[in-house]
């Protein structure tokens, strides 16, 4: 019984997919929706993205100075292989995953609180369709918002990259500069930028599948927020193998 | 008016419902009486839809529920308005968004027009001046007024209530009973209300099925419930010592005079 669980899951996701893909009853309510999704999911998202991306930017500049200097390599390796890390995996795949544990507990709690204080049963009552209607705003929200926090994450970094090299000195800020600029591929943004709208759809539609289904109390919203966070991830992580074959292959 | 014919529900095999029919007629309070897991709920559910039964007709008027569309059942929950045990407001708004929430998805009217509905369905339950508090500023009397406000700002045909005086003091919950009964003889509603409170009973049982393991066991009114020779109704009603009391000194004041 507990091997056909997964696809009996899988099933029930796509049978949920298909309700939230249905047209939204009234386009207003919709629209105020997916702006306050894009508020509450997005754009309150914004400072830990920009903490992170700082950070992380910082220290794999550091690491790369550290570990990568040798006589043999040129001295702008470190500023080229920072904006490579930051730009192809770390903007979009990492911070994504960072995200799946921000954004996806947010969003199966908050569903799932709703299902067992009885508003999903109040809204199907009155013949609202719960899914589409709590479910395709914050999918879209998502969607639409993350391709902008890796743009920020983006920055960031390479903003965390430069201070640590003016404040520790540790590289010339000129070679860094060299190497970030050194055969820029105009691509290798797009393909993130799409890995990232990929992965919030992933966040967005897995955590709200887990929130729509909790049954029990709190204990069960709880544990639906931990797996949604598990399951995100997974799911990230072996999407981003996929895709990255597929947009860099 | 509401007509079950026959209602079985089975979960995992074991019957939760058996071969339930009852009919709760429009403009009066019709009462689903029974002790805590007899099944009230699960005939509710069945009822509104959010559970299917395994056998029988639920009719709307004559319409088969069961039957219908997708798109006639979105219809038909139009016509509804239901109150939960836990009143289930929706906490991301304020209260007279909630009150709003039904005429901002369904009515064609403009937004000064469902304002001014909003707020009078408020003002219907005394709760005018609390419009801008969130659902967690109010006391669990409070936010049962506003579920009801907003079950009734559709002006429905049908109204449900789930246990709407759990967790409530008696006199709360007189508020709420009296509420109820007024607003379903004002609109001519279908009302359903599933209870175990007595006091609910006496108050406002217009009409009143009792239910015991899934199975109906008796039906009337609160006029004749005291009469009643069925064992199981009689265990549930006097459960309560008020009640057993109570019943004592009718039956001494009826007795005749000792010679």
């Amino acid at each position: 019984m507990d091997l056909l669980r997964p696809i009996a899951q899988t099933g029930k996701y796509f049978a949920m997919m298909g309700r939230v893909c249905a047209r939204p009853e009234r386009m207003r309510v919709f629209v105020k929706q997916y702006m306050k999704e894009m508020v509450s999911l997005g754009t309150s998202s914004i400072g830990i993205v920009l903490l992170i991306s700082v950070f992380i930017g910082a220290v794999i500049m550091m690491q790369m100075a550290i570990n990568v200097t040798s006589p043999w390599m040129p001295r702008f390796a470190v500023g080229y292989t920072t904006r490579e890390i930051l730009l192809l995996e770390f903007s979009s795949s990492v911070m994504c995953l960072i995200l799946a544990g921000k954004v996806g507990a947010n969003i199966a709690s908050e569903i799932g609180t709703m299902r067992v204080t009885q508003q999903i049963d109040a809204l199907e009552i009155m013949g609202v369709n719960s899914a589409s209607y709590l479910v395709l705003p914050k999918v879209l929200g998502l969607m639409t918002m993350m391709p902008v926090l890796v743009v920020f994450g983006i920055f960031a970094g390479i903003f965390g990259a430069f201070l640590t090299c003016w404040v520790s000195g540790i590289v010339n800020a000129s070679d860094l500069e060299f190497g970030m600029q050194y055969e820029f591929e105009e691509w290798h943004v797009w393909a993130s930028l799409i890995k990232s709208v990929f992965f919030a759809y992933v966040i967005a539609s897995v955590s709200a599948f887990y929130g729509y289904n909790v049954e029990g109390g709190s204990a069960a919203v709880g544990k639906a927020s931990t797996d949604s966070v598990v399951t995100c991830s997974v799911l990230i992580l072996f999407s981003d193998l996929i895709l990255t074959q597929l947009l860099m292959g | 008016m509401i007509e079950l014919r026959s209602i079985y529900k089975l979960f995992d095999g074991r019957e939760v419902l058996h071969d339930i029919s009852a009919r709760f007629e429009s403009g009066r309070t019709n009462l689903i009486i029974g002790q805590s897991g007899s099944g009230k709920t699960v005939l509710m559910k069945n009822i509104v839809g959010l559970l299917t039964p395994d056998r029988g007709e639920v009719l709307y008027h004559d319409r088969n529920f069961i039957q219908m569309s997708r798109r006639e059942k979105k219809r038909l929950r139009q016509e509804m308005g239901m109150i939960f045990q836990s009143a289930a407001l929706f906490d991301s708004m304020s209260v007279l968004e909630n009150v709003m929430f039904p005429l901002d998805m369904f009515s064609a009217d403009t937004y000064r027009d469902r304002m001014r509905r909003a707020k009078f369905c408020l003002d219907r339950v005394n709760l005018a001046d609390a419009i801008d508090k969130n659902p967690g500023e109010l006391s669990g009397g409070m936010q049962k007024r506003v579920a009801i406000a907003r079950a009734i700002a559709l002006n429905p045909k049908y109204l449900f209530c789930d246990e709407p005086n759990s967790g409530l003091d008696p006199k709360t919950s007189l508020v709420i009973d009296e509420l109820i009964h007024d607003i379903t003889v004002e609109y001519d509603m279908t009302t359903i209300i599933n209870t175990h409170d007595m006091n609910s009973v006496l108050g406002i049982g217009e009409s009143i099925i009792f239910i015991c393991d899934g199975r109906k066991e008796w039906e009337g009114s609160k006029h004749d419930i005291f009469k009643s020779k069925n064992e199981q109704l009689n265990k549930f009603i006097f459960a309560s010592d008020l009640l057993r009391k109570v019943k004592e000194e009718q039956e001494n004041t009826h007795k005749p005079p000792q010679p």
